[in-house]
């Protein structure tokens, strides 16, 4: 079952287990941003606070899904709080071109990455996020991983100050 | 062995011979869709090679061997659930169409401000958003029928929920909770209280015996590749007064007696409801797989589901007691071979993932039942779906496989 810990790396079932900034923001300040994947029925509920100064004050999640949606909703919030909105807006690329597969596909394993995938050049430190790396691996559980990130950015638009 | 299904029937069906990640395969997601019989894929292939030409509209010797192909395959169907006549067979491409073209044609025809249309909490979204979207345009309520909390209809307020009521709609099986509705009794109370009853029989066609007449309906639908079939063919069966006086749902060739700068005449039913050139050859493969059931006897294969069923629940209940819940009707005979799994707090998906890695096929979702999932209070379920094909070594092969998902979920 080799595949099986490429996925469910211990990591992110830390993180599914003792989900990090679990909970709800109040609106407004905060801004909130709803997503859901069809295919498996997740459902992700994102609130960010962004501050005067452009700074992601808090962020909070709630909802449900798979240890893929959880885990990653989980680590994005941990890795964006206390950033500016434009580093996250990076950190959202960078993560993002992990989870294609076209960039995958071209670069076989990880140093080609920023060929096919778009990376942004300053490169972002992935961090925790790297655990997730696995799951480019099972094609249909990417829309469970990118799921709090595309809602991310919904909310990210929605704020006053972009 | 369960019932008396042939024991070497896994071999009439060639994908079931392959294996998925190094180990064979164990198919049980068939609620979605079936696999298909070497007499089914041979009949396709057959008629590609041998036959094929246009329907209706040739002379010559091909031609009429195609429609012939054609036609004796919606006698074959008509046979097969017992209708009147087989100008009551329409040809559809699933029975998500046949629903939308009742709710079209007959739905823009006969409903409207007042009115209502009664479905049940455990539809699928294909008998849901029709009329959700002719609601919208037609200015009708949309009502429904409560569900019990083991998983079956609510049916002690049925008097008054069918109060103005043109049309019920409900599924024969659910396809989520495996229930068997009680169409009959649903039949006589909705023509009771003057309305109609449409029917959703996509799990129920491919599993039980099925008698049009004497189930009472108005409106059936079933979908090909459920039942041994191909994708892309579906049926709707009516009673022929009802098709008669129904207008024309797509518009197009074959459908039409004559044609004129100023308007056109339709076709005599069913063609009347059969636009553009037919799936010719997914229609032949549908007449191939219903003499394939009813080669098997659908009386057996309504019995061995049911002995697996009790085998399967037997054996998750021994296995792994109340950390794993199936949702539905307790007891085998009340439900199909629908298994919605509930394991412990492990999220389906995860469940089905670990499953695929031992090559067990199961699937993770809210198998287009919003309604109902919302009702259930689960966000999905791991659903394993038994047919013909399937033993008891495919429930033990499930068993076994999901024990590595409570290893790993195990905190
Ligand atoms: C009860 C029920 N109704 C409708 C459908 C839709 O079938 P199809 O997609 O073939 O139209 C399905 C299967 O997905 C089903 O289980």
């Amino acid at each position: 079952m080799s595949g099986l810990e490429d996925l469910y790396r211990e990591i992110l079932l830390d993180h599914y287990r003792n989900p990090r900034h679990r909970g709800e923001l109040e609106v407004p300040p905060a801004v909130r941003a709803e997503g859901f994947n069809p295919l498996c029925g997740d459902e992700v509920i994102v609130y960010v606070d962004v501050g005067a100064d452009d700074v992601v004050q808090a962020v909070a999640i709630g909802g449900q899904g798979c240890s893929i949606s959880q885990s990653s909703a989980s680590m994005m919030a941990a890795g964006i709080r206390g950033r500016p909105v434009a580093e996250v807006r990076r950190l959202v690329r960078a993560f993002k071109s992990m989870m294609s597969i076209h960039s995958h596909e071209i670069g076989g394993e990880a140093e080609d990455d920023d060929e096919g995938g778009g990376l942004d050049p300053d490169d972002m430190k992935l961090g925790d996020l790297e655990a997730l790396r696995g799951v480019v691996k099972f094609p249909v559980r990417i829309k469970c991983a990118t799921l709090s990130w595309n809602t991310l950015v919904q909310a990210l638009d929605e704020t006053a100050h972009p | 062995m369960s019932a008396s299904l042939p024991p070497a029937i896994k071999d009439d069906f060639p994908l079931l011979s392959r294996s998925v990640h190094g180990r064979p395969i164990v198919y049980l997601d068939s609620a979605a869709t079936s696999q298909k019989p070497r007499a089914v894929l041979d009949a396709m292939a057959v008629y590609y090679a041998t036959v094929n030409a246009n329907v209706h509209r040739g002379a010559y010797e091909i031609a009429a061997q195609a429609t012939e192909a054609m036609e004796g395959a919606r006698r074959a169907v008509a046979r097969f659930v017992n209708a009147a006549s087989a100008n009551e067979i329409v040809f559809t491409k699933n029975v998500t169409e046949a629903i939308n073209l009742v709710a079209r044609s007959w739905g823009g025809a006969n409903l409207g401000p007042g009115d209502a249309v009664l479905v049940t909490e455990m539809e699928h979204h294909a008998n849901i958003v029709p009329w959700h979207i002719m609601a919208a345009e037609r200015g009708f309520e949309l009502r429904w029928i409560p569900l019990t909390p083991d998983g079956r209809l609510d049916l002690e307020n049925l008097d008054r929920l069918l109060d103005g009521v043109k049309l019920v709609g409900c599924t024969a099986m659910s396809n989520v909770l495996g229930t068997l509705n009680p169409i009959r009794r649903l039949a006589d109370a909705a023509h009771g209280a003057g309305a109609l009853l449409l029917v959703d029989a996509a799990q129920y066609v491919p599993h039980l015996p099925t008698d049009v007449q004497a189930l009472g309906a108005d409106f059936l639908g079933f979908t090909g590749h459920k039942m041994c079939g191909p994708t892309g063919i579906g049926v709707l069966w009516a009673r022929a007064e009802l098709l008669d006086a129904m207008p024309p749902f797509l518009g197009g060739g074959e459908m039409i007696l004559d044609v004129r700068k100023d308007g056109f005449l339709p076709n005599e039913i069913p063609h009347k409801f059969e636009a553009g050139t037919p799936p010719i050859a997914e229609i032949v493969g549908l007449g191939a797989a219903v003499e394939y059931l009813s080669g098997l006897g659908m009386d057996r294969v309504r019995e061995h589901e049911v002995s697996l069923t009790a085998y399967a629940l037997r054996t998750l209940s021994e296995r792994y007691g109340d950390d794993l819940v199936v949702h539905g009707p307790p007891e085998p005979a009340a439900r199909g071979g629908v298994l919605s799994m509930a394991y412990r707090d492990v999220h389906p998906h995860d469940v089905s993932q670990v499953l695929d890695q031992h090559g067990v096929c199961v699937r993770a979702g809210h198998h287009c039942a919003k309604p109902l999932m919302r009702q259930l209070g689960v966000g999905a379920t791991a659903r394993a779906s038994l047919y013909v094909y399937n033993d008891e070594s495919d429930i033990d092969a499930l068993a076994d496989a999901l024990a590595e998902a409570g290893e790993l979920f195990a905190w």
